[in-house]
């Protein structure tokens, strides 16, 4: 594992070129087809689906320059959807996890027509407040089971034919939901429409000189950014067969960008080698825990992984 | 029993009651934010935390040291101050050239530290924190009941707001303080130590998050998660009120406690959303705040 951390590591610092680029896609598809077989693949599809998240807040804030603070409403709200779709209306996994995206972009479509009348500091206080306000709904509305979340989400048949109850189906599922929602951000950050919103980025004034109407890109770009979010939580679900609040709670928001910081803002690989070491780290320090510390010293230092901090106990998930 | 509007006047004159209180430490704490992101231009997400320290603090002297509620009231906001300004010179110190972001990162990641390490040492489950003899009891006002402490906790933070507002408005001090706002560079021109104001400021700001933190142990458990959802609150309070506005963080505090309150009386439902719901509306017709202005 370190290896492949130290291959994704040293092609983030040369991106920039295309040929390094498609090496890196290269490599980097080889070691999550091959990773399946030597670490447990359930943890490998949690990878999959944070780093999915991590590269669609980096659309927004990396190439957007607008930072979102309540990015999980999108993860948690798709996640509640999908699950509900699978759940109780008996969706197949793919239109349920469709299902997912779009409550998502509708989502985002609402809440950035909002956020976007301000920006920098205001902007991620308003994503925060209204992510808060989400949250609450979700607390309390009959769909989503409370502090009880979804559970026992059945993964159902893809297409009616794939049996997705196999772990490693699922996983080339999810890599392929992840791999699709990879190219998709690659393809949109460099488009025309990504080197506008670069331009923004910059110097809005003058974009604005230009003749772009800056709103519309920002509006654009926050309801992609929401859209892939909600691909990431809509899988998710299906992964953990669970819908539950942690992922709708704003530590998860700002675990997000956490993530994002630590991998390198603006890059199209640094989420993704993030993500994927940072759950790692997670789950290993757990592991101290319930060796060499006492029983005490274990619940706490579930506590002391900042990211897990707020969440994990309280709601009860981890 | 009487009824207004349907509602038995007992239930709603104790939701008002609450509405004041929640108000009480909204304004409280939204003040200090409004404080430091005027001086400082900080989001000063380690506030939820700080005021969770002061709750942690006074109950520490309380149980471990024997000083009571009173000296609390005095020492905490001390302590809780000098550790915020520690974070100030070593930490936030270092951002005032970039963008606002940052410092909204770093004090969330601190925010999540500090909690951490307070549920590594005390868990999460919640200490209990005695309503001092001197305050215990209560007053029957004929319609409603009115505990002791509750009524001293109204009656403390609005004249802490006011006297803030007073110092900071109608004095030189103040005056200095609100010039330095406009343009540090000028002031420090004519001989007045910024970066030291600064510190000061935002261990004025973080002093008044740690008493609220006081005023709220005997209330609410004092328990490490404490701050975490308040703060989240607190933020759209200073949204709805204008960032840095003073008056406005004052105001929007008390009325949207209230506001709050009577929410859970009429419509429960609504009652955790209505703050998020006003701050939509508010930022479609107003977008500075209700008495912010368009920087």
């Amino acid at each position: 594992m370190a290896l492949e951390d130290r291959a994704a590591a040293g092609v983030t610092r040369e991106e920039g070129t295309l040929g390094h680029q498609r090496i890196a896609f290269a490599v980097m598809v080889a070691l999550f087809v091959l990773a399946p077989f030597v670490v447990y693949p359930v943890f490998l599809m949690k990878a999959l689906c944070f780093a999915l998240f991590a590269c669609a807040f980096n659309l927004l804030i990396g190439f957007g320059g607008l930072l979102s603070f309540g990015h999980a409403m999108f993860l948690g709200t798709a996640g509640y959807v999908c699950a509900h779709a699978a759940k109780v209306w008996g969706f197949n996994p793919e239109f349920a996890i469709l299902f997912g995206i779009v409550a998502s972009a509708l989502l985002g479509i609402v809440t950035g027509l909002l956020a976007i009348r301000r920006q920098g500091i205001y902007f991620a206080m308003i994503t925060l407040a209204l992510a808060q306000m989400i949250f609450f709904f979700c607390m309390q509305a009959p769909f989503t089971g409370g502090e009880d979340g979804i559970q026992a989400v059945p993964r159902g048949k893809l297409f009616g034919v794939i049996d997705l109850s196999n772990v490693m189906v699922m996983y080339f599922f999810v890599l392929a939901v992840f791999l699709a929602g990879f190219l998709l951000i690659y393809r949109i950050i460099h488009s025309p429409f990504g080197q506008v919103l670069k331009a923004i980025r910059e110097n809005e004034p003058r974009a604005i000189s230009l003749g772009y109407r800056t709103d519309q890109y920002k509006l654009l770009a926050f309801v992609l950014s929401a859209t892939l979010a909600g691909m990431a939580g809509a899988t998710k679900a299906l992964v953990f067969q669970l819908a539950s609040l942690t992922d709708v709670h704003w530590t998860m928001s700002g675990e997000v960008v956490l993530m994002t910081l630590l991998g390198g803002l603006g890059t199209v690989f640094g989420p993704v080698v993030a993500r994927s070491s940072l759950s790692r780290w997670r789950t290993i320090s757990r592991g101290w825990g319930s060796g060499s510390r006492s029983s005490r010293a274990r619940s706490s230092w579930r506590a002391s992984s900042p990211s897990a901090a707020a969440s994990s106990a309280k709601w009860g998930t981890g | 029993m009487d009824t207004i509007f349907g509602i038995p006047t007992q239930a709603l004159f104790g939701q008002l009651l609450i509405g004041l209180i929640n108000g009480s430490f909204y304004a409280l704490l939204s003040l200090g934010l409004a404080v430091i992101f005027g001086l400082l231009n900080i989001i000063n997400f380690t506030h939820g935390a700080q005021y969770m320290m002061g709750a942690f603090c006074a109950w520490f002297l309380l149980t471990k040291l024997g000083i009571s509620y009173w000296w609390s009231l005095v020492l905490v906001p001390v302590i809780v101050g000098l550790v915020g300004m520690l974070i100030e010179r070593a930490m936030l110190k270092q951002l005032y050239k970039l963008d606002h972001l940052y410092g909204l990162l770093l004090t969330f990641g601190l925010a999540l530290i500090i909690q951490g390490l307070f549920r590594h040492e005390f868990g999460s489950s919640g200490l209990p924190y005695e309503i001092p003899p001197a305050l215990s009891g209560g007053q029957n006002l004929g319609f409603m009941f009115l505990p002791n402490y509750r009524a001293w906790v109204i009656a403390a933070s609005i004249v802490v707001c006011f006297a803030t507002w007073f110092v900071i408005e109608r004095t030189k001090l103040g005056s200095y303080l609100r010039a330095a706002t406009e343009n540090p560079a000028l002031v420090q021109a004519f001989g007045i130590n910024v970066p030291r104001m600064i510190t000061l400021t935002y261990g004025f700001g973080v002093g008044l998050a740690g008493l609220a933190g006081v005023m709220a142990a005997p209330i609410y458990q004092v328990n490490p998660l404490m701050g975490a959802d308040l703060i989240i609150v607190v933020f759209a309070v200073v949204v709805i009120g204008g960032m840095g506005s003073i008056m406005g963080s004052i105001v929007t505090g008390f009325a949207l406690g209230v506001i709050e309150g009577l929410t859970k009386v009429f419509y429960p439902e609504a009652s955790n959303t209505v703050i998020f719901i006003i701050m939509a509306i508010v930022l479609m017709i107003r977008p500075a705040g209700l008495f912010g202005t368009q920087r």
